[in-house]
């Protein structure tokens, strides 16, 4: 008979002193995730509390960082939905839907692997230890609210609602209506927000993820096929409107200061 | 004839070990796992390693390979270049027991702590009748080949052995998603019981388990984000509750289902007549079942090496005999009369 040991007791790991042994770029994606996430967090810092540069008079282009505009400062065509909110500075003209936004991402299923590899080395990447002694994952305060992503997911479809309002507005110049390069990016940024708001994975999982019995509730199985479609490209989305969001703005605000004028299609 | 290649494999048992360098021959179209059988076959005949069916199905040949987790018989040598070295070493979140070879009965105690299958109430076996669009969603997760890869990468307990109490890990939890998503299976806290006692809430997503899947189950995406969002569904969403209260979804589901399936109680009972003519008696007493041989646990042996008798206790208790005595049978011969 064997004398090796199985039995109760002989409970050690294998003794290997690396504490990886991978050979390959795993710290690649943390760093691109970091200089991303990083660089974009930055830029839109750095435009929310500009307070300026967020509104083209003549084609009624709004930038998403700006909407809905509820401060006092609010140029009165680009506040829609009324100002509430003094003009302090500290104050965002989007402080209605700002903080939902960044709960919706920062709850997110794909940032919070993002983050939680990139920015908080828990883990790194697979097989590579994690940068902490001990560990609780989402069980306890603060980070079981990572639970409270379905309200952030209803929050950003009334918040990509607007957006879609701002685009729709967009279409027009001092003579009525009109069309430009502006609209384009706009408009594509619309359609992009939708993708990634509808993808989520509470979205998935509201229209027909829950469901035990899909063969009773045939149209709530289609939407959850082509949900689940677009959720396999959640994280693309992600990415796609992160680069969306900062190329609407910061042609709006590069037009809105006169550094180049928009590219007219019509009127 | 093929080239020499610089292998490190991790030797050793719990008392300690090292990687040790080899230089073995390779040969085009080989995996790892034939490369440690020629080490085996021409330096170390006494290299441990578990293996199976070579064939990606069997899930024994689970190794780490350059800090991987992967199973040895589908990493195939041409993936490394011809200098390269490559590093083969055993599962580390498991107690190893030599070479490469790893106690993996944590993942057999977290198996017997998941519930089972619950069979629907009143419909009979062999009545069970399931649409493919109901059943598909479980029918990814049975592919599981249950290398342990994702339960080795996890995180969760690959860094911290103080959760592996608490925490079931990504293998329990595409078992428990397949049971809740079951369309069958009468079981309705499992998402609950995900929660407080397979320890779902450590899991942060990170999706390492859904990376090193040689099966490619969408664990991460699939099981886990479903079954939090189900458990937030009982516990954190007041739209969903209000839903639930005012149109009454709770009562419908379970109507839904109840309604149109026989009883085979109230039609066992009707041909009593027939049963007497034929000597059949459906309501013979039935001999007490025999207590399964657990240990001071309260448990069965996780496996033969720790029981105290050959073979597995038989299904149908150890004391049963085959054939059974005709006489306790309820079986009417068609041409007998």
């Amino acid at each position: 008979m064997t004398t090796t040991a199985t039995r109760p007791g002989a409970r050690a790991r294998a003794a290997i002193a690396a504490k990886t042994l991978r050979t390959d770029r795993w710290w690649l994606a943390p760093l691109i995730t970091v200089i991303g996430l990083g660089g974009w967090v930055a830029y839109a810092t750095v435009r929310v509390f500009m307070h300026k540069w967020y509104w083209v008079e003549d084609f009624h282009y709004l930038t998403p960082f700006y909407s809905p505009c509820i401060t006092d400062r609010c140029v009165p065509e680009a506040a829609h939905f009324g100002t509430y909110l003094p003009g302090w500075w500290i104050i965002p003209e989007a402080a209605f839907s700002l903080p939902f936004l960044l709960l919706f991402r920062l709850t997110c299923y794909y940032y919070r692997k993002a983050y939680y590899r990139a920015f908080w080395m828990s883990p790194p990447a697979c097989a590579v230890p994690d940068g902490h002694k001990t560990y609780g994952g989402e069980t306890r305060f603060p980070l079981i609210f990572q639970n409270a992503h379905r309200y952030a997911f209803y929050a950003a479809g009334i918040i990509s609602l607007i957006n879609t309002y701002d685009a729709i507005l967009a279409f027009h110049s001092p003579d009525g209506f009109g069309f430009g390069l502006g609209n384009v990016i706009l408009v594509g940024n619309v359609v992009m927000l939708w993708a990634y708001t509808i993808s989520c994975h509470s979205c998935r999982h509201i229209i027909g993820g829950r469901l035990k019995h899909f063969s009773k509730h045939p149209m709530r199985y289609r939407a959850w096929t082509f949900v689940s479609k677009l959720n396999a490209r959640h994280m693309q989305l992600a990415w796609i409107t992160l680069g969306t969001l900062a190329l609407t703005d910061f042609y709006v605000m590069a037009v809105s200061a006169g550094w180049f004028s928009d590219l007219r299609f019509i009127n | 004839m093929g080239a020499k290649r610089r292998f490190k494999v991790w030797r050793g048992d719990e008392t300690g070990g090292d990687l040790k360098d080899y230089e073995v021959e390779v040969n085009e179209g080989e995996v790892v796992l034939d490369v440690i059988h020629r080490l085996q076959a021409t330096q170390t005949p006494d290299l441990a390693c578990r293996w199976n069916c070579k064939a990606g199905k069997c899930g024994s040949c689970s190794m780490e390979i350059n800090g991987t987790p992967r199973l040895g018989c589908m990493t195939r040598m041409s993936t490394f270049t011809e200098d390269e070295t490559v590093t083969v070493t055993p599962l580390r979140t498991f107690p190893v027991i030599r070479d490469l070879v790893t106690d993996v009965s944590f993942n057999y105690e977290k198996a017997r702590q998941t519930p089972a299958f619950a069979p629907p109430v009143g419909v009979p076996p062999g009545q069970y009748r399931m649409q493919q669009v109901d059943v598909e969603r479980s029918q990814e997760f049975r592919k599981c080949i249950e290398c342990f890869l994702c339960q080795n990468t996890c995180h969760v307990v690959r860094d911290h052995e103080e959760n592996k109490r608490a925490f079931a890990g990504p293998r329990y939890f595409i078992r428990a998603a397949e049971l809740d998503m079951h369309p069958l299976d009468a079981k309705e806290d499992r998402k609950e019981y995900a929660q407080a006692s397979m320890g779902m809430g450590y899991c942060n997503i990170t999706k390492c388990c859904t990376e090193v899947c040689p099966e490619h189950i969408k664990i991460t995406d699939n099981a886990i984000i479903p079954m939090k969002e189900r458990v937030v569904d009982r516990r954190y969403d007041p739209l969903v509750w209000l839903g639930r209260k005012i149109f009454r979804r709770d009562q419908l589901d379970g109507a839904g289902q109840a309604a149109g399936t026989p009883s085979l109680v109230g039609a066992r009972t009707e041909g009593s007549e027939v049963e007497q003519h034929h000597g059949l008696n459906w309501h013979r007493e039935i001999p007490p079942p025999q207590a399964a041989p657990v240990d001071e646990t309260g448990r069965l042996p996780i496996s033969e090496i720790t029981a105290d008798r050959a073979g597995g206790p038989s299904p149908f208790g150890d004391d049963q005999t085959f054939p059974l005595p005709p006489e306790g049978l309820n079986y009417a011969h068609p041409e007998r009369d």
